[in-house]
Order: C-alpha cells, then sequence, then structure tokens
C-alpha cells in the first residue's frame, strides 16, 4: 500500500485549566494514496481532532504525523500554514464560504497564496466551479445559493489549488438527504475520477457508504477498519 | 504575502457597511474626541494669538512694585512724573516723554449674547496716549477730547457687548458718558476695552491714583537702562516690565488652565473612545471568528489578518478624526469668545483652528484606532485555528 497519510502512536490532550483530558490515545493508521475513508464514531469520540492532526489544523501531543511523506507534528505554525496552503483542501459542515465575496471569489482565496496571475486565478476557479457543476453561479454571493450549492462552491475552493489531500468534516451533516447524496457523489466522482484522496468525517452510516474504507473511532480508539463492499 | 494581506482588508472593509451599528460606534466616539480637544486647543490658540499680539517689544509698563495687574496697582501723580523723566524713553516732537499714566476700574456691561453682566475694562489715558500706540485706529466716529465725559470703544468690545454703539450713552457712578468712536489696535487685548481720558475719568470715579504707566523705550535696548533707573532710585516702589512679557504673564494662568482642560477632558474621553474601539473591534473580530480561522485554515498568515483588523480600526478611526475636526473647524473656527482676562476683565477672542490642530486631532484618532484595533488583533491571530472553528 502507497500510504499518502501516517499517523503512529498519536495521542491528543486537551488542557483546560488544571484538568488534562485525554481525547485520543495512541492511534496508528495509514491512509492510502487515491483513498477514500469514511471517518466515524460516536459524537466525542474525536473525529474532528484526529482529522485537525491530519489537516494540519493542529498537533498531536505525541506521536508523529505524516503526510506526502513529510512530518508535519514538528513543523512551526507559519510553516504549517504555507504546508496546508499546498496540501489541504478543507470542507466543513457549515460550508465556511466569505459572506462578502462571490462564488468565484470564494474560490479564488487559496489561489491568493500561490504565484498565479490574476487572470489565471480566475480560470483555474472557473474551472473548479464547472467541476462541481456552478459554472453558472460564479457571481452569486453566498447568501444567494442553497446549502447543497454552498457545500459545492466549499468542495470547489478545497480542490482549486489541487491538494494532497481533501479532508471533510461532515460535509452533508447540514443537508437534506437528496442534497446530502449529491454531494457525496460528487466527492465519489472526484475520487474516482480525478484520484483525489478524501478523508471525511461523518456520523451518517448511508453517507459513509460512499467511501471505500470505514474508520471507527470509539472514545479515543480506532476500533476497526472496513472495506466498502 | 502583499496579496494575501489586500484581499483580506479588502475583504474586511466590504464588510463594515454589515457592521454599520458597530463600526459607527468608533466613528462617532473617536469624532467627538476629536472635535472637543481641537475646538478647546483652538480655543488655546486664539487666546495665546490674541496675547501674543499685545504688547510691543519697544514699551514697557510700569506697576507699582508687587502688583500682578494694573487692576491691583496704584501709583500717586508725582511717581508717574518721577517715572516718565527716566533715561531711556523716546522724547516727542515737543521735547516731552511718550508715556502715560492710566488709571483703569472695572465697568459693567450687558453681554450681547445671553444680557449677562461682565466686566468690562475702562481706561483713562494721557495725552500722549497716539503717539505711544501708533497701532491705535479710529474705525468709526472720532477720537475722545480731554475734559468731557466722551469714551472710544473697541471693536471686540462692541461685538460682545450691549448699549456701546458710536453715539450711546452710558451712565457709571452717577457720571454719564459719550461713545464717540469705535477703535481697533490690531486684535490684542486692548480692544475689549473703553478708553477715555484720564483726568476725566479720574475725577467721575473720584480717584487721584494711577493703576500704570507706559512709555515708549527709545529702542528695546533702552529698557535695561530705564528698569535699572527705576529700581535704583529710592523714591520709587515699582516693578518695570517690557509689554509683551507682562501680557504673556497675565495670561499664563488662563492658557494653562485651557490647555490643562483640552488634555484632561480630551484624555479622558480619549480613553474612552480607546475603549469604545477595543470593544467594537474585539466584537467584530468574534463574529468573524469562522471567516479569520476558515481562512488560516486555508493557509492565510496570522499577519495579514492581524494587519486587515487593524487597517480596519485605522480607517473607521481616521474618518471618526477627520469628521471630529471638521466639526471643530465648521463650528468653532473664527467664533468669538471672551474670558476673563487681565484686570478680571473680559479678554475677547477668536477660536482658532489651525491647521497643526487638524493635524494632531487626526493623529490622535489614529493612536486611539491602533490601539482598539491592535488588541483584538493579536487575539484574533493568535486564537488556536481547531478552537476558533469550533465556535460554529
Ligand atoms: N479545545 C478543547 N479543549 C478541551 N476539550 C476539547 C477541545 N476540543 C475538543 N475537546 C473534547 O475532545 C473530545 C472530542 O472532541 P471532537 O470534537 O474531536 O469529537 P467529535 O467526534 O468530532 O464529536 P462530534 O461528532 O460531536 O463532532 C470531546 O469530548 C471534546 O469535548
Ligand atoms: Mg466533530
Amino acid at each position: 500500500m502507497n500510504a499518502i497519510v501516517t499517523l503512529s502512536g498519536v495521542t491528543k490532550r486537551y488542557t483546560r485549566g488544571k484538568q488534562t483530558v485525554e481525547v485520543l490515545h495512541g492511534i496508528d493508521l495509514e491512509i492510502a494514496q487515491g483513498d477514500f475513508v469514511a471517518l466515524m464514531g460516536p459524537s466525542g469520540s474525536g473525529k474532528t481532532t484526529l482529522l485537525n492532526l491530519i489537516g494540519g489544523l493542529d498537533q498531536p501531543s505525541t506521536g508523529s504525523v505524516a503526510v506526502a511523506g513529510e512530518r508535519i507534528d514538528t513543523l512551526s505554525g507559519s510553516k504549517l500554514a504555507k504546508w496546508r496552503a499546498r496540501h489541504i483542501g478543507f470542507v466543513f459542515q457549515f460550508y465556511n464560504l466569505m459572506p462578502m465575496l462571490t462564488a468565484q471569489r470564494n474560490v479564488e482565496l487559496p489561489l491568493l497564496l500561490t504565484s498565479l496571475s490574476a487572470a489565471q486565478r480566475k480560470k483555474n476557479a472557473e474551472a473548479a466551479l464547472a467541476v462541481v457543476g456552478l459554472a453558472d453561479r460564479s457571481k452569486h454571493k453566498p447568501n444567494e445559493l442553497s446549502g447543497g450549492q454552498a457545500q459545492r462552491v466549499a468542495i470547489a475552493r478545497a480542490l482549486v489549488a489541487d491538494p494532497t489531500l481533501l479532508v471533510c468534516d461532515e460535509p452533508t451533516g447540514d443537508l437534506d438527504r437528496n442534497t446530502a447524496d449529491e454531494i457525496l457523489h460528487l466527492l465519489q466522482t472526484l475520487n474516482r475520477e480525478h484520484g483525489k484522496t478524501i478523508v471525511m468525517v461523518t456520523h451518517d452510516p448511508k453517507a459513509a457508504e460512499f467511501a471505500s474504507h470505514q474508520m471507527h473511532l470509539d472514545k479515543g480508539l480506532l476500533v476497526g477498519t472496513t472495506v466498502a463492499a | 504575502m502583499f496579496k494575501q494581506t489586500s484581499a483580506v482588508v479588502a475583504m474586511n472593509l466590504r464588510a463594515v457597511p454589515q457592521r454599520l451599528g458597530a463600526s459607527s460606534v468608533i466613528v462617532v466616539g473617536i469624532a467627538g474626541v476629536v472635535a472637543v480637544l481641537v475646538s478647546v486647543l483652538a480655543m488655546a490658540t486664539g487666546f495665546n494669538q490674541t496675547v501674543a499680539k499685545a504688547g510691543s517689544p519697544d514699551r514697557a509698563i510700569v506697576l507699582r512694585g508687587g502688583s500682578q495687574a494694573e487692576i491691583n496697582s496704584g501709583m500717586g501723580r508725582d511717581s508717574v512724573q518721577t517715572v516718565l523723566d527716566s533715561p531711556g524713553i523716546r522724547k516727542d516732537a515737543d521735547g516731552k516723554p511718550i508715556g502715560t499714566g492710566d488709571m483703569v476700574t472695572i465697568v459693567n456691561l450687558p453681554k450681547i449674547s445671553d444680557g449677562s453682566d461682565s466686566n468690562v475694562t475702562l481706561r483713562g489715558t494721557g495725552a500722549k496716549f497716539t503717539r505711544l500706540r501708533p497701532e491705535l485706529r479710529i474705525v468709526q466716529g472720532r477720537m475722545f477730547e480731554p475734559a468731557v465725559r466722551e469714551l472710544i470703544v473697541g471693536e471686540a468690545a462692541l461685538k460682545q457687548f450691549k448699549g456701546v454703539t458710536v453715539g450711546s450713552r452710558l451712565n457709571f457712578r452717577e457720571s454719564d458718558w459719550t461713545i464717540v468712536g469705535v477703535f481697533s489696535t490690531g486684535g490684542d487685548n486692548h480692544e475689549s476695552e473703553l478708553i477715555g481720558d484720564v483726568d476725566t475719568v479720574q475725577s467721575a470715579f473720584r480717584r487721584t491714583g494711577f493703576s500704570s504707566i507706559t512709555v515708549l523705550l527709545e529702542s528695546p535696548d533702552s529698557f535695561e537702562a530705564f528698569k535699572d533707573h527705576l529700581t535704583t532710585d529710592p523714591t520709587l516702589t515699582v516693578d518695570a516690565k517690557r509689554e509683551p512679557e507682562y501680557y504673556a504673564e497675565q495670561s499664563k494662568q488662563i492658557t494653562t488652565l485651557l490647555n490643562f482642560m483640552a488634555y484632561f477632558v480630551g484624555g479622558i474621553m480619549a480613553i474612552g473612545a480607546t475603549f469604545g474601539a477595543l470593544n467594537t473591534m474585539y466584537s467584530a473580530v468574534s463574529a468573524r471568528g469562522i471567516e479569520i480561522a476558515t481562512l488560516r485554515a486555508i493557509g492565510f498568515g496570522a499577519m495579514p489578518v492581524v494587519i486587515s483588523i487593524f487597517v480596519e480600526a485605522l480607517l473607521l478611526s481616521l474618518l471618526g478624526g477627520i469628521i471630529g475636526a471638521a466639526l471643530a473647524w465648521v463650528f468653532f473656527n473664527g467664533n468669538a469668545v471672551s474670558t476673563l482676562g487681565s484686570n478680571f476683565s473680559q479678554v475677547v477672542f477668536q477660536l482658532t483652528v489651525s491647521p497643526a490642530l487638524v493635524i494632531s486631532g487626526i493623529v490622535l484618532a489614529c493612536v486611539i484606532g491602533s490601539l482598539g484595533g491592535l488588541f483584538p488583533a493579536i487575539r484574533a491571530a493568535r486564537l488556536p485555528i481547531a478552537t476558533a472553528l469550533r465556535a460554529t
């Protein structure tokens, strides 16, 4: 297996006042290049915490996190920011679009961190919007879009800089069944046809079925991996 | 870096209209502070300018030893003669020294603005008065005549007090006076006075003494010789001062008071506005907590975030500063105000909103804005991204 993400012996402790809580108790996992992994588990089991470690938004208390062969648990804050810009596309439950910007400007944001020209940025943003099927909505502001459309824009934003990994935290958590399925189909297409590696946190077993693998987290421990039928 | 920063700044600024209420707290608060500070300082500036105009370096004023002001000074006719016979005083064509013994007294006149009684200086002066003060011009009517109860009124007094137009009659101490002319002295504090002939004033007010002696020196350098002569004369106990020094001393207290007021009141308001700005920016930052965290997750650095918040606060307070200074200018520049000046009487001066004051006001606004923006900006940049993202 060609692992793009490797965690070994990862623990995460939070300290609040004098109390220290360990949320992840020694996680070892590998995610293969081109995989689509659903991370499942009850609320509070540590899914978001684990996803944040993989996406370089947070750092482990102990253990190592390597993505595409690079240790990220030792990077400083500003190096990590640059690293995220190059390697990670994020999709959030509530889309997290910038309300003042049009769809196209939202999608362009990650490209501001590259050396692309303004014209090239616009072109790439439009291409990404076309991939998610929203080429005709590029001038709309987030409040003029439905939930599903907003999430497509967010996915386009996550894709536009061609990241190593797409990291999605409950991307369908705020959507109805049909819209959720459309988003999941989109993710599946991105995985199957564009070869994107995806890690997706979800509560929803139906959503998890769209993935190729399911990982189950319970009380801070990985309790099993299922390969999709 | 620049691209990142300008994109984030532009995005923040575009969001300002959405937070109009909160943003206007900064603008209005700072506009208020700057308006008050600039107005009070304009008062101090105007007062200083009026006082600085008073007095000529080639004139000296003599008061009884230890007297701070003309009103509490008193000298006899022989002292006046001795002083006028001293060396260093310029002589007129008739060979007499150019100098006058003046008697000042306070009279009450109603203000035009609210009708309340105010103290006004009435000055009786000697024959060499017009030679002594060549800056004095009659702008309306004519000069008073000696031996009759005639007065001329300064332009500033004319604007402030009722019943002093040319031809008006005034009654002081059972004596009737007629205003026969209006004079200008180029804006110094004599323009707040009524002036008449000294002998006539003395007899009407049943006084014999003199309050001050003013002389025209041969040159500004003659002052030392003049002063030395007075201090070595055992029959005299007088203090001699150059006129500009005398007026500067007279106004020191008021200048100090006005400056104190400006900086004290302005300072307290500035502190208040700083907290207002801090509060507004903290709420702006927390309202945009998710946006900021998302940008940082995408890979934007902490610096563009800090700068964008800072710039927003700075621009809002700059706007407030400009509005405040403009208000002060529109409403107060050139307004005449009077205050207690020398001799405990009214000195009329103009509020002067100078460019320097406008600039200081705007600089203050920017300082307040920077302080108000800096801490929220730093907090936004230091909050862990994972924590900030959870705030949904
Ligand atoms: N900053 C923090 N400080 C202290 N405790 C935290 C912090 N962040 C998360 N936790 C705790 O860590 C545990 C795991 O949280 P996490 O958000 O990873 O769970 P989750 O599986 O994503 O839950 P959900 O399905 O509700 O999103 C929870 O008990 C949570 O309270
Ligand atoms: Mg979660």
